[in-house]
């Protein structure tokens, strides 16, 4: 199998992927949004004509909320950012954003998150993403706890982990990248999309290696036995079906970018990224790595 | 082989129910909605406040006065003096919840979360539930108490009528119960109240020493009444009869029956959507779906054949089962949650992939379509049950964490999850089942194989 044969080729593009993505991560950042560091963004829509930026700009500043964002959003519309206000505040704010009602307006959206559900969301976001993946490793023991030749199961789950990482570390360094040119915000569906991928990327890994599981149970026969090969044969066998198993979900997230709400846009996004890269690097990196791992057994 | 094939009806016939019952309970879909059985309008789609446009508010409750092993009860009371008053306003389906603070909420402290559906008007939703009824009752100032009277530029003099009572310690406090009544006489409408046992004495007190005077009834710090006492009044009744229109003494009876909050609350934050953006989220959801779908669709037949078929039927089963589950639990559906029923549609049909491949493995390998079938089911479920596994722990994780939105995801993911076990491996078992009839010909051959053939 080529893909064996060429292992440190395939594995270094994935070096170079992860690499970049944390590079972007360090360069650009993160562009939190209020769900997580408190704040308010208000939707309103003109029912006439947009009044220009400038001259809103000028009586937001005067009402001493800070600094006041104004974003156009179509053709009537502006979302405004602002630190979380209170009930009048937003009344003040509506007020003058219609120029004392001379501009008639619809609000589509208000959301005002106070700084402490936004720490708390933080707090519950990161344990989240702990024990899911301390879940997922466990899982990931359990299921290999029975293969222990000629590579260790413990080695099938740390190779799975780093698969795992690999995975989660370029959809969020796109993410990173779309945030900083067009402005998407960390928000909590972020966070679900980061641990989906989680889940999904780890089902695909396993179909992979349930497939070399099989075939060594099966050769366990043969005295000497090329490992190389056979994941090389299990690989041929199966990435057929990893790759249409992860096709059937990439068609759907697609639909959803390109049909479903806007809300979910950057979600579908993500995960789509996460679907792609999680099913190229059970190919691509997880095998070729555990063959690595035996290579480097073998020398010592 | 008949039993096979009446096994493959009946379910059909099921799944054809099922999706009849999600088809037939949906307003939007059906044009005499309003003359159906009440069941099926009892079921529509519960969709979130993204979706159907709302507010949705989080307030701290401030139990610092509160000792330790009663913040559980004051809160549960605290959450049903809110839904009195919220239902007051004939908000649909409103959700007040407690959330205690904790290790696994994460949250600080006592917070009351409050989702009002269809209230896009953040203001009034918060007085709705901000305001508390101040219930006083204040008795004639001693004779001689001087009286603020002021003079204004045009020389008319207003008299401040306040300092000619003062406070007694009867207040809403003490009341039982208020109830609307209609004066037999007049037709007008007077709130009647019923004081406790506390409030009894009180009143009987007031009323034995003021006997001849008046006594007003201060509601939210204004006189509403100033009736003149003419006994004592030993039974804890009295009546408001203010000049009230029904509407206001209705109002009034159920703020002063709801009662004041048990605990301060303050408000952390507040999230409304306007219903357009919320119909069009709906909109683009139900269409990515359809769109989804198709493509699976797609997919499947060009790809399996007669069993990418068969696997299509099975996915519309699937997607009955789970849309009746919406409907029937209820699930709240939200922008995410719709995402992770679309995902669970690609997820559902991950295991009929992994059996196909497997069953043209098994054919290739020269075996009879029936033994490949059944090798292909049995060989493929070590590997449908590791990888639902891992998707299943996901959404339990994000259930049992998250906010509203994430919960909506998870719980949509997590029932897919379980129910597309079930409708790929079951129900296209019984129905692959049912095909045994076509036998071993060119014919069948071709249609069990792979649109890629290798």
């Amino acid at each position: 199998m080529f893909i064996i044969k060429y292992k440190k080729i395939f594995i270094s593009i994935s070096v170079v992927l992860v690499a970049l993505s944390l590079l972007s991560l360090f360069v650009f950042g993160f562009n939190v949004g209020i769900d997580f560091k408190g704040g308010a963004l208000t939707e309103v829509v003109y029912k006439t004509e947009r009044p220009a930026q400038d001259i809103l700009d000028k009586s937001l500043a005067s009402l001493g909320f800070g600094s006041v964002l104004l974003q156009p959003t179509g053709d009537f519309g502006y979302i405004v950012k602002t630190r979380d206000l209170s009930d009048s505040e937003h009344t003040t704010l509506l007020q003058t954003l219609s120029l004392n009602n001379n501009n008639p307006l619809t609000e589509m959206s208000f959301n005002s998150v106070g700084p402490t559900v936004g720490q708390e969301l933080t707090r519950k976001a990161i344990l989240a993403i702990i024990l899911i993946s301390l879940a997922i490793i466990c899982f990931i023991a359990f299921a290999f706890r029975k293969v222990s030749k000629p590579v260790s199961s413990w080695r099938y789950g740390l190779i799975a982990i780093i698969t795992l990482l690999h995975d989660v570390a370029i959809p969020v360094g796109l993410f990173v990248i779309l945030s900083h040119y067009y402005g998407a915000e960390l928000d909590t569906l972020f966070v679900v999309a980061v641990l989906t991928i989680l889940g999904l990327s780890v089902s695909d890994t396993i179909v992979i290696f349930d497939r070399i599981r099989e075939n060594l149970r099966n050769q366990n026969t043969i005295a000497k036995i090329n490992f190389g090969e056979i994941v090389g044969k299990s690989l041929e066998q199966s990435y057929v079906r990893s790759i249409c198993t992860s096709l059937t979900v990439i068609l759907v997230l697609l639909a959803l970018f390109f049909f479903g709400p806007v809300s979910t846009r950057y979600f579908a996004l993500m995960l789509t990224a996460g679907m792609f890269f999680g099913t190229y690097s059970s190919i691509f990196l997880a095998s070729p790595l555990l063959v690595l791992v035996e290579e480097w057994q073998k020398k010592k | 082989m008949w039993k096979k094939i009446v096994l493959a009806l009946i379910i059909l016939v099921l799944g054809g129910g099922i999706a009849l019952f999600v088809f037939k309970s949906e307003p939007r879909l059906n044009k005499n909605f309003s003359t159906t059985y009440s069941f099926l309008k009892n079921h529509p789609f519960r969709l979130g406040l993204d979706l159907s446009g709302g507010s949705h508010l989080i307030y701290k409750a401030d139990i610092s006065a509160v000792p330790a092993g009663q913040v559980g009860d004051s809160m549960n009371a605290l959450r049903d003096v809110i839904e009195r008053r919220i239902n007051l306003f004939g908000v649909s389906e409103p959700v007040v919840q407690v959330q205690h603070g904790g290790f696994v909420s994460g949250a600080t402290g006592e917070q009351l979360i409050v989702d009002l559906p269809g209230v896009t008007d953040v203001k009034q939703a918060i007085e709705m539930i901000g305001q508390t009824p101040l219930l006083e009752f204040k008795t004639e100032a001693p004779a001689g108490t001087p009286q603020n009277a002021t003079v204004d530029k045009n020389g008319k003099v207003t008299v401040d009528a306040s300092p000619q009572f003062v406070s007694t310690e009867l207040t809403g406090r003490y009341l039982q119960k208020a109830t609307l009544e209609f004066d037999t006489n007049t037709r007008e409408p007077k709130v009647s109240l019923q004081f406790n046992d506390v409030g009894t004495k009180l009143f009987a007190e007031i009323t034995k020493n003021n006997v001849g005077k008046m006594v007003a009834i201060y509601l939210d710090g204004a006189p509403i009444s100033t009736p003149v006492v003419r006994e004592e009044i030993p039974n804890g009744q009295a009546v408001i009869s203010g000049s009230f229109t029904p509407t206001e003494a209705k109002l009034l009876v159920g703020r002063l029956n709801s009662g004041a909050l048990p605990v301060p609350i303050t408000l952390l934050s507040t999230q409304t959507i306007g219903a357009i953006l919320g119909e069009s989220a709906v909109n683009a959801g139900v269409k990515a779906a359809i769109i989804g779908f198709l493509l699976v669709a797609l997919f499947l037949i060009l790809l399996y054949r007669l069993p990418g078929l068969i696997a299509t039927v099975s996915l519309c089963i699937f997607i009955s089962i789970i849309l009746a589950l919406f409907k029937l639990m209820p699930v709240t559906l939200t922008a995410a949650g719709i995402a992770g029923f679309i995902i669970s549609i690609g997820i559902a049909v991950d295991a009929n992939v992994l059996i196909f491949e497997r069953i043209k493995e098994e054919l290739r390998s020269g075996r009879s379509i029936h033994d490949s079938i059944s090798a292909g089911f049995s060989r493929a479920w070590f590997s449908i049950r590791d990888s639902n596994i891992s998707n299943f722990i996901t959404a339990v994780i994000l259930f049992w964490f998250g906010t509203s939105l994430i919960k909506g995801f998870a719980l949509t993911l997590g029932l897919g999850v379980i129910i597309s076990m079930f409708s790929a491996i079951t129900i296209t078992r019984i129905f692959l089942g049912a095909f045994s009839f076509i036998g071993e010909g060119k014919v069948a051959r071709f249609l069990f194989n792979s649109g890629l053939s290798k």
